[in-house]
């Protein structure tokens, strides 16, 4: 349940990220101007793509993933653990790399970056703690 | 994460509840950032104008002074500001030669944007910032001048660049400069601006002239006023 809420929480900072990214909102709440320097960066897209928008496909699919998870025919199965783990890993391993860009490419600090890591970092955690037996071999 | 019926349904209503209240959280932010307009053909007061008459670049004894007319969302004022400025600035305004003045000439007509970039850096000018702010609408000038919802960009870049947003919002909302910005078109109306941009140069309006021409204009103006 946990991951589900989560998950959807990452939703919507992603969603508020790619408006601002879509000219939408003016500026961010962010309290310094961090989040405008990362933002309006080069970095701010990944191989073509926003990356707020990575985030929000990334969080949306989690929240997915764990609500299949949670329905009754599919809660003594072990895929929605495992591909939670793969997915929030990877999620993790990719914010490693942006966190690497705002302190020593970009140097800036996006508030809200710091808070999608936070939620991808609870995510990876909710998902290593699943109660749901995973087996291997 | 084996879940019963009941314990279902109190997560469904959680997740809702917590959709809802994002969703709200993001409403207000997208309503609260609408871009407002600036109100043209202001009545102006004195108090618009006193001790204003124009952005000023280099130094007050230089012997030349140059004023442009400008508009921020339009393209030939962008590609002056990158293409030819840098040379201007460098070769005549930093060598105290030229004073350059910039004076507001929105053409609301066709640009939806210009006045509220000029209101933009207007108040960016409020706490210091006016050139950071007029480079920085010029050098992303791609990024809002087509974009329906441009000018909500500029929150933004005022924010980059450090203001306090709090006093910044409270001169935007309160449309403090539309009188400054209206004095300068009815300047620029009465000395026979029509385009941007337009420098007036030793009385005269030019349009469109690159910085080689501007340079030579002001050489040849300094050796006229040589004894």
């Amino acid at each position: 349940m946990g991951l589900a809420v989560v998950g959807l929480i990452g939703v919507l900072v992603s969603i508020y990220l790619y408006l601002y990214k879509l000219g939408v909102l003016g500026a961010i709440a962010c309290g310094t101007g961090g989040c405008e320097t990362v933002q309006l960066s080069p970095y701010s897209r990944f191989l073509g793509i926003e990356v707020p928008l990575i985030g929000l496909l990334g969080y949306l699919a989690v929240t997915i993933v764990a609500m299949f998870g949670l329905q009754p025919q599919w809660q003594e199965a072990r895929w929605p653990t495992t591909l939670l783990r793969i997915m929030t890993g990877g999620g993790v391993v990719f914010t490693l790399y942006l966190t690497y860009l705002e302190l020593f490419v970009i140097h800036a600090i996006c508030r809200w970056c710091v808070g999608s890591a936070i939620i991808i970092t609870t995510l990876f955690v909710l998902s290593l703690l699943d109660r749901r037996p995973v087996r291997t071999g | 994460m084996a879940t019963a019926g009941p314990q279902l349904k109190r997560f469904y209503l959680l997740l809702g509840g917590v959709a809802v209240i994002g969703i709200g959280a993001l409403w207000w932010a997208v309503r609260g950032s609408a871009p407002k307009s600036i109100p043209a053909n202001v009545v102006v007061t004195a108090a618009d104008t006193v001790g204003f008459r124009g952005y000023v670049l280099g130094s007050d004894s230089a012997a030349i002074e140059i004023t442009e007319y400008g508009d921020y969302q339009c393209p030939a004022c962008e590609q002056f500001e990158q293409m030819q400025f840098p040379t201007v600035r460098a070769q005549l305004i930093e060598t105290g030669r030229v004073r350059w003045r910039y004076r507001d000439f929105p053409l609301d007509n066709i640009h939806e944007w210009a006045r509220l970039a000029a209101h933009a850096t207007a108040c960016a000018d409020d706490q210091g910032q006016y050139w950071p702010m007029h480079e920085v609408i010029f050098r992303r000038h791609a990024e809002w001048a087509y974009d329906p919802k441009g000018g909500s960009r500029f929150q933004g870049y005022a924010d980059g660049l450090g203001l306090d947003m709090a006093a910044y919002s409270e001169c935007m909302n309160s449309v403090k400069f539309a009188g400054r910005i209206q004095a300068s078109v009815d300047e620029g109306f009465l000395v026979g601006v029509n385009s941007t941009p337009t420098l007036l140069i030793g009385g005269r309006l030019y349009n469109a002239i690159g910085s080689d021409q501007i340079k030579a204009l002001v050489d040849s103006l300094a050796g006229a006023s040589q004894p």
